[in-house]
């Protein structure tokens, strides 16, 4: 496999071709936040937040470095002004979902975001697909998906799957940045398993 | 529906999970509402995960998770239906038959669905019932296209 030259943050980097950017830039020890990425996971692109700027030919462009392949000679800058102000923005719309997790709020502080700019909808899922995709690819389980599509998308276990195989695992909680998913798994697990007190009285 | 029918409709395509979609459409066309049964069917015999039929079927408006009414209704409540009085040509169908947008009432006789465009926008407003086109309608004419349908 050839070897590719490129610039990360003015550091002259070596990669492999078929590598991303964020890859490259992990091996050269420079960091690049990010929420939905999992090194044991295929790339997903979904929150968007490892950003870069890349310049070609003197012409610059914004790129998602976690799906983004390297390319010979290009200037990649991770910190750049407009990068760190779509971060900010980024971290705002991401609150509106999920105010309290602690991840996001460590982004905050970092980028400067202020919590509170976007109404709150707080469903508490930031959509990263990090429990969907640990189940389906390393758990193969399959235990949980993703249901609806645009505002309506959210995550859903399969009770019939979830109730053989998820107490045992439970592998992808800790995986998840706003602890929503926890939740979602109690829920369901109420729901499927009622406890006798729950359970409405019978009518004499 | 069968188990039997399903397995005709999952052979006719070969069995290919790369057919999902067109199997998916086939059953709901069949039996106008996919069953818990039949994701779990076609899910088994692809040998598709059923969380990725849930996401598939749960994406597209083409499919139906409850069971659906034998006349569909479809109101245009588009631009230009809209300001032709698509709202009060609703609400005639709304009263008639008890049941809101996305509804089916109990008995399984209709199934009421908004849509935003059917692309005849001069007969507006529209309305389609089991595909079949009725323009430039008024409160009394949706009425009686909805008799029509019953009887």
């Amino acid at each position: 496999m050839s070897e590719i030259q490129l610039q990360i943050d003015g550091k002259e980097v070596k990669a492999k071709e078929g590598m991303t950017l964020l890859e490259a830039a992990q091996n050269a020890g420079i960091f690049i936040p990010t929420l939905c990425h999992h090194e044991k996971l295929e790339p997903f692109g979904g929150c968007r937040f490892c950003i870069v700027e890349v310049e070609v030919n003197g012409w610059t462009k914004l790129v998602v470095s976690c799906v983004y392949p390297v390319e010979e000679n290009i200037i990649v800058r991770t910190r750049s002004e407009k990068v760190d102000r779509i971060r900010k923005t980024i971290i705002e719309l991401l609150m509106a979902h999920a105010p309290d997790s602690p991840q996001l709020q460590d982004l905050a502080q970092e980028y400067g975001a202020v919590r509170d700019r976007f109404e709150k909808d707080a469903s508490f899922c930031i959509h990263c697909g990090l429990c969907v995709r640990y189940c389906a690819e390393v758990a193969k389980k399959n235990a949980i998906g993703f249901v609806g599509r645009g505002i309506n998308k959210e995550i859903s276990f399969i009770p019939e799957i979830a109730a053989k195989e998820c107490n045992n695992c439970k592998e992808c909680f800790p995986l998840c940045p706003t602890s929503y998913l926890q939740a979602a798994f109690v829920l369901v697990e109420a729901l499927a398993f009622p406890s006798p007190s729950s359970k409405p009285e019978p009518e004499e | 529906m069968e188990i039997d029918k399903i397995d005709q409709i999952i052979d006719k395509h070969h069995g290919e999970a790369s057919s999902l979609l067109q199997i998916l459409l086939d059953i709901q066309s069949e039996n106008s509402w996919l069953t818990k049964e039949a994701l779990g069917r076609v899910s088994e015999k692809l040998n598709v995960p059923l969380n990725r039929i849930q996401h598939i079927v749960t994406f597209y408006k083409a499919f139906s998770l409850v069971p659906k009414g034998r006349h569909q209704v479809h109101i245009c409540v588009g631009t230009a239906c809209h300001v032709r009085g698509a709202t009060r040509i609703l609400d005639t169908v709304e009263e008639a038959t008890g049941i809101k947008p996305g509804e089916t009432d109990l008995d399984l006789k209709f199934s009421l669905e908004t849509v935003n465009c059917l692309g005849c926008c001069a007969l507006g407003p529209v309305m389609e019932v089991d595909g079949k086109v009725h323009g430039k309608m008024s409160p009394v004419k949706t009425a009686e296209v909805l008799k029509m349908t019953v009887s």
